[in-house]
């Protein structure tokens, strides 16, 4: 938004290096958009090994494993699907300068993506089988574990962002940081999205 | 922190063609350029590294019995030669000449993201060290290939934790967070850096052909890195993905490797074809055929290249459909390719040639990759495959790709633009013996590898049936001269840069937006962004390649 200011030594330079200058700030979120589409791979592979594992493996289920309980995973769902909305106002209301109204709904989000690790921390303990137990242990550890690494990559970035709100002038040159970090919540709820189906949903 | 971007390019423009210190290459330096170099020695070292354990595993099998070394630390040979030579030498030598040329190319002052640039080189040397290091592991390093195929790759003989497969699979890992972060860089650069007029039909070829090569980069490595950590936890954890005795399915882990690792091969030689691209029309003196054929085709192979990879597992109880599908999936992609070879030799014929040591190397390449072409045709089809799976034809046939087309390929790039990246003109004479050596090594030591496969001796064996013996001699003395043949490359390229002379900007007479500023380029390469007005390529023609040619370089005029 305010990345068009022009600073006074940049003045100097030709038209053209202006044109560049702002240009390599916007290149930060092309790349970052790249970066995810890559990571997004990794996941895939991770649901097509699943779906093979799932589709020809004899003896699914561990012995003495049911199924996976639905109830806290559901809850889970809803807070972090929701958590996807409130980042959005978070980011509404930077976009319109508000920054306490920006730093509420930014913790709330931090909050909830904090709630569904540890829902996820609690349904793991309360697991009878581990990753050592056949394709279906492992599978289902390395998807939730993989996914919550991400979860709380998010809610790191989005502490440290909330410490940077707090720096004057941190926003002179845009807000790519805050923009990149909510594109990477929505991402990370996305594949929890499929997770959700491919691992509950589908048993 | 514009204020501080800012402060720091006055700085470094105040101070341009400044003295070019050695120091440098060893620091953390964020200019595309030394960067480029960086590599690119880094990786020679490596190659080096690689070339030595070749020349262990020739010196093996230059007799049928196995008596050089011990079965194990053969293994470990052939192993670590194709992972050094592969993640240590080819991936890192071409990101160093798409560092360092990319940007020069498209009129940029430097990558999209310098810094990033820099932690991805230096990741080098880390999993560089991490995969030697893996001789001091227990049991000492990977024994399993460079596939680490399940179940050879969960054997752990050692029983130790921290063993020679799990360095392997760290450094696999390093090397590839590092050339994730390297393809985000080097795409960002191509679509959103280029300078004014240099539309996406104007970059030159090996612009085109790095821009594709790394967005296989992206798609591919990360199924690489799933099963990666899929086979790091069935070694350290006990978990059942690939291991049959638990129920796991190790073919599972073949489709990850190969979804990624045949895509490599064209991460591979799609930049060795921008290097042909860019240098017949140079030593022929006319425009290249097809430019925008020979544009398109990278992307076609891109988009065909995530669905072959099959064609490695004819052998691995794959179904009949399947082999069928991928067998003409694997054919179909030798259409792009012969477009390309094609539009080199309708560049070549007629035009005014210059045998430099650099044009050599092309040639010799482009020779040497159609005759890989031509195996290669032969093993896409299933019947043939299954015949010589697993045997020398098949080292032979990639050999000639690797070695034949790439390592002579990144020959010529080094010499073409030595001038530019150094200042100073490499001794001719030299690289012509160069040349000579490495031609008739590389088909001394790779074409017996046909006649050996079709025989049916298989690939990484230590001892053979002594029927074997004759090529097997005849592979070795060329491999020993391959090795030779890097001295007369290291004596030039070492003494041609302290004190060769002095290089002029355009030494070759190219068309290009490299050979328009100093030799090297300034820090930044460019005072003034060029605006480009004409296609690429224009040998023969009139129209300047740039309106602002002569004020591109203010600050070197000064100086």
């Amino acid at each position: 938004m305010s990345s068009t200011e022009v600073d006074p030594v940049v003045s100097q330079q030709t038209a053209v290096e202006v044109a560049h200058e702002h240009e390599e700030t916007d290149n930060r979120m092309f790349g970052f958009i790249i970066f995810l589409l890559s990571e997004s791979v990794i996941f895939l592979s991770f649901f097509v090994g699943y779906i093979v594992y799932k589709t020809t493996t004899l003896d699914w289920l561990p012995a003495g494993v049911t199924g996976l309980e639905l109830r806290e995973p559901a809850i889970n769902t809803v807070v972090l699907v929701s958590s996807s909305f409130v980042i959005y106002f978070a980011e509404r209301y930077l976009h319109r300068e508000n920054l306490w109204g920006f730093r509420a709904f930014w913790l709330l989000t931090m909050a909830m993506g904090s709630y569904f690790l540890y829902g996820q921390a609690v349904e793991w303990s309360s697991l009878e089988f581990g990753i050592t137990d056949g394709l279906f242990g492992g599978t289902f550890y390395l998807l939730t574990g993989f996914h919550g690494l991400h979860v709380l990559t998010g809610v790191i970035l989005q502490l440290i962002m909330l410490g940077r709100s707090f720096i004057p002038g941190n926003y002179d040159n845009g807000e790519f940081g805050v923009a990149a970090t909510s594109l990477f919540w929505h991402f990370v709820d996305v594949i929890w999205i499929v997770l959700f189906l491919l691992i509950y949903i589908w048993q | 922190m514009t204020n501080v971007l800012v402060d720091e390019t006055s700085n470094n423009l105040n101070q341009p063609g400044e003295p070019e210190s050695w120091r440098r290459f060893f620091t953390f330096s964020t200019d595309h350029k030394v960067i480029g170099i960086q590599y690119i020695v880094t990786a020679f070292f490596f190659f080096l590294v690689g070339g030595i354990f070749a020349m262990v595993i020739r010196g093996e099998l230059i007799t049928p019995e196995a008596d050089l070394v011990d079965r194990t630390v053969y293994n470990a040979m052939f192993t670590l030669h194709g992972t050094v030579m592969l993640f240590l030498w080819t991936f890192p030598v071409l990101s160093g000449l798409a560092n360092y040329l990319v940007p020069l190319m498209i009129g940029a002052r430097d990558m999209a993201f310098p810094r990033l640039n820099a932690v991805a080189f230096w990741m080098v040397p880390v999993f560089g060290i991490v995969l030697m290091g893996s001789f001091l592991a227990p049991g000492g390093p990977s024994q399993a290939g460079w596939w680490a195929y399940p179940p050879v790759s969960l054997q752990n003989p050692s029983g130790a934790l921290i063993n020679g497969q799990f360095l392997w699979l760290l450094a696999v890992a390093l090397s590839g967070v590092s050339s994730i972060m390297g393809a985000v860089n080097i795409v960002t650069t191509i679509v959103r850096m280029r300078a004014p007029g240099m539309t996406f039909f104007r970059m030159p070829i090996f612009v085109w052909a790095v821009m594709s090569a790394q967005i296989i980069q992206l798609f591919g490595l990360p199924a690489l890195t799933a099963g990666a950590v899929m086979l790091l936890f069935d070694l350290t954890l006990g978990t059942a993905f690939f291991d049959p005795i638990k129920g796991g399915d190790p073919i599972l882990f073949q489709h990850f490797f190969w979804f990624y690792s045949h895509p490599a091969v064209y991460v591979i030689i799609l930049p060795i074809f921008g290097i042909f691209s860019e240098l017949f029309p140079v030593y022929a003196r006319k425009p290249l055929f097809g430019y925008k054929v020979v544009a398109i085709s990278s992307l076609v192979i891109v988009a065909l290249s995530a669905v072959v990879w099959v064609h490695h597992m004819f052998a691995s109880g794959t179904p009949g459909w399947m082999r069928m599908l991928f067998m003409f999936s694997t054919m179909l992609i030798s259409v792009p390719t012969g477009i390309k070879v094609f539009a080199w030799v309708a560049t070549i014929w007629g035009g005014k040639i210059r045998l430099t040591s650099a044009m050599l190397f092309a040639l010799g390449g482009l020779v040497m990759f159609v005759f890989a072409g031509i195996t290669g045709i032969m093993l896409a089809s299933a019947p043939m495959d299954i015949h010589v799976n697993n045997t020398y034809f098949v080292v032979g046939h990639f050999h000639y790709v690797i070695f034949g087309a790439t390592v002579m390929g990144v020959y010529a790039a080094l010499y073409h633009w030595f001038p530019k990246m150094t200042g100073r003109m490499y001794n001719e004479g030299l690289g012509q013996l160069h040349f000579v050596l490495t031609f008739i090594g590389a088909n001394l030591n790779f074409f017996p590898m046909h006649p050996l496969g079709l025989e049916g001796m298989p690939r990484r064996v230590a001892s053979y049936d002594p029927e074997f013996a004759f090529w097997n001699v005849i592979a070795s003395i060329g491999a020993f001269l391959l090795g030779m043949s890097t001295l007369p490359f290291i004596l030039n390229m070492v003494g041609s840069w302290v004190q060769g002379e002095k290089a002029p900007d355009n030494p070759w007479r190219a068309i290009g937006i490299e050979w328009l500023v100093s030799s090297p380029p300034t820090h930044e390469n460019f005072e003034v962004l060029p605006i480009v007005v004409s296609d690429p390529y224009g040998y023969g023609k009139s129209d300047p390649l740039v309106s602002n040619a002569d004020a591109l370089e203010v600050a070197h005029e000064q100086h």
